[in-house]
């Protein structure tokens, strides 16, 4: 079957104007059940990059037998070139705080903790007024349940669920065995639902109109919309809401200078996409998965320097624990300058290909498992740039 | 109560005493003295009941919690790509010219500390950088030399 292709399509979903307040009222008075289907039925999944299905996150966790769960949003957004959940917590901060009730009221938990990077400090006076009204209100309609910021302190590795888990109890950000997952035992071992910012105020945002609209937008693996973050070769640098699913070509004739070469699509763990591949290439889950992070790059810019960079940040952010990636992030770093100075032949790439791929099977949590993402993706398409 | 003790006891008092307030507590710190002293460090381990190693430890993991002395104004600039293809090396030389210190280093009278950062979240306006916990972005060698003249006249 041929499936005509997605044209670019802007939505306003996340930053239009909603009555949280009101939603919520509507929300709590109906069956938890109802409204834990209406998620599930939008086929609504994670917008941090990783694409779990939002409902079966709530369900799984509602199941659990335990007294004490838990609801955590994912503000620790540190995947390079994305932004879009600082400005959603800048302007709609009422939204994600609502999603996290929605999911409390469902699940059964008494708590909510928002997990802000370190970097966005400053954002912390305008949420405290947000959340103190919206505490308040939930205490004045009788509903259990409490939100608290926590912050992060300058470490990417902490938007892994468990490495969140474990500074927020106090350790360093140290990314967990898995299984057990979240669901099952989470923040204080206990159940805990984990989702990004963006996915929450799409749960409110479902509850408002019910999960129709949503499912129909987007294709069958990617419903929905998707905030994305654009920037580096464009006229055009900001945040965009879109119908997801489209190809990088329809999206590089709207954000591209005219002279895009490649796409950096899911940020520095995520893939390259070379302009012979942008016919192909589907932004979603069927094609190539992103948190939001689309970076632009021209003719001008070397892929070295692009791939360089990217391995210099994960060589910082790998937080040592496993050897694969611990190792292996800076032997890629120090493999290609090797090969860049002509201290190892050009045949060297493919030793440092299959540690790559050892990394991925290897490694222990998301961060390591990626890296060979962008490394293969970006070694494979601009080869002569490696070398020359 | 030496001056440091009175400092984590009104920590302790505010964030708890568990392990839970660990982190907390040392972002108080942080915020109050720029770094954490092995004598701070020292300290908390013994009003949170656990071992100094375990504060330095995870001290240590965190970027934003420095363990060496540090100016008054912390700059971190952002090296990642995109702020790096939009003139990031141009901004820390302005910077490294105007205060005389190089990336890592503290100025003479401990007012600022220049230092790098990874991605800071704002590559739509890049470059950027963050002076303590306040961003300034689309930044020129011009804009920056502004910047921090004001901080070193007025602050």
């Amino acid at each position: 079957m041929n499936i005509p292709e997605k044209q670019l399509k802007r939505v306003d979903l996340i930053f239009a104007e909603t009555e949280v307040y009101e939603t919520l009222e509507i929300a709590f008075k109906r069956d938890k059940q109802e409204v834990l289907n209406e998620i599930l039925e939008s086929g609504l999944r994670g917008r941090g990059g990783a694409g779990f299905p939002t409902g079966l996150k709530w369900k799984f966790t509602a199941e659990q037998p335990s007294e004490e769960k838990y609801v955590i949003c994912n503000a620790d957004e540190g995947e390079p070139g994305t932004f879009k959940d600082r400005e959603i917590l800048t302007r709609v901060p009422l939204k994600v705080l609502g999603g996290m009730a929605i999911c409390g009221h469902i699940i059964g938990a008494k708590e909510g903790y928002l997990y802000l990077r370190g970097e966005y400090r400053y954002l912390v006076a305008h949420l405290d007024t947000y959340l103190n009204s919206f505490n308040d209100w939930l205490k004045k309609h009788g509903i259990d349940f409490t939100i608290y910021i926590r912050m992060g302190s300058g470490a990417y590795i902490c938007g892994e669920e468990s490495a969140l888990f474990e500074s927020m109890e106090g350790k360093r950000g140290e990314p967990r065995n898995k299984p057990p997952y979240p669901t099952v035992a989470g923040f204080r071992n206990k159940p805990t639902v984990i989702n990004n910012v963006e996915t929450l105020v799409y749960a409110t945002v479902i509850c408002k109109y019910g999960a129709s609209l949503f499912k129909n937008l987007g294709t069958f693996d990617s419903r929905g919309s998707k905030v994305f973050s654009v920037s580096g070769d464009t006229p055009v640098a900001g945040i965009y809401e879109l119908d997801f699913g489209m190809t990088v070509e329809r999206f590089v004739e709207e954000f591209g200078d005219g002279d895009t070469k490649a796409v950096q699509v899911g940020g520095a763990s995520g893939f390259c996409v070379p302009r012979k591949k942008f016919k192909e290439t589907i932004i979603g889950f069927e094609g190539v998965p992103t948190g939001g992070s689309m970076k632009l790059f021209n003719s001008s810019r070397s892929m070295y320097n692009v791939l360089h960079n990217y391995l210099d940040f994960f060589h910082e952010e790998s937080c040592g624990q496993c050897t694969p990636c611990r190792i292996g992030c800076q032997q890629l770093l120090h493999g290609i300058e090797a090969v860049k100075k002509g201290e190892k032949s050009t045949a060297y790439l493919i030793t440092l290909l299959k540690l790559a791929e050892t990394m991925k099977i290897a490694s222990k949590c998301g961060l390591g498992q990626s890296v060979g993402n962008s490394f293969k993706s970006i070694v494979e398409n601009f080869k002569e740039e490696m070398i020359y | 109560m030496t001056e440091v003790q009175e400092l984590v006891r009104s920590l302790t008092d505010r964030h708890g005493r568990t392990r839970e307030s660990l982190l907390p507590i040392l972002q108080g710190v942080v915020a109050k003295e720029s770094y954490l002293s092995d004598t701070v460090m020292t300290e908390i381990a013994k009003q949170l009941d656990i071992s100094a190693a375990q504060v330095f430890g995870t001290a240590t993991f965190y970027s934003f919690l420095d363990t060496e002395p540090r100016g008054k104004y912390v700059i971190r600039i952002c090296k990642t790509i995109t702020c790096d293809m939009h003139g990031k090396r141009q901004i820390a030389k302005a910077i490294e010219d105007l205060l005389k210190i190089k990336a890592g280093e503290t100025t003479t009278n401990k007012k600022f500390t220049l230092l790098e950062a990874n991605c800071l979240g704002w590559c739509h306006e890049a470059p950027a950088m963050l002076i303590n916990d306040t961003p300034y972005t689309k930044l020129t060698p011009e804009k920056v030399l502004e910047i921090l003249t004001d901080y070193m006249q007025n602050k």
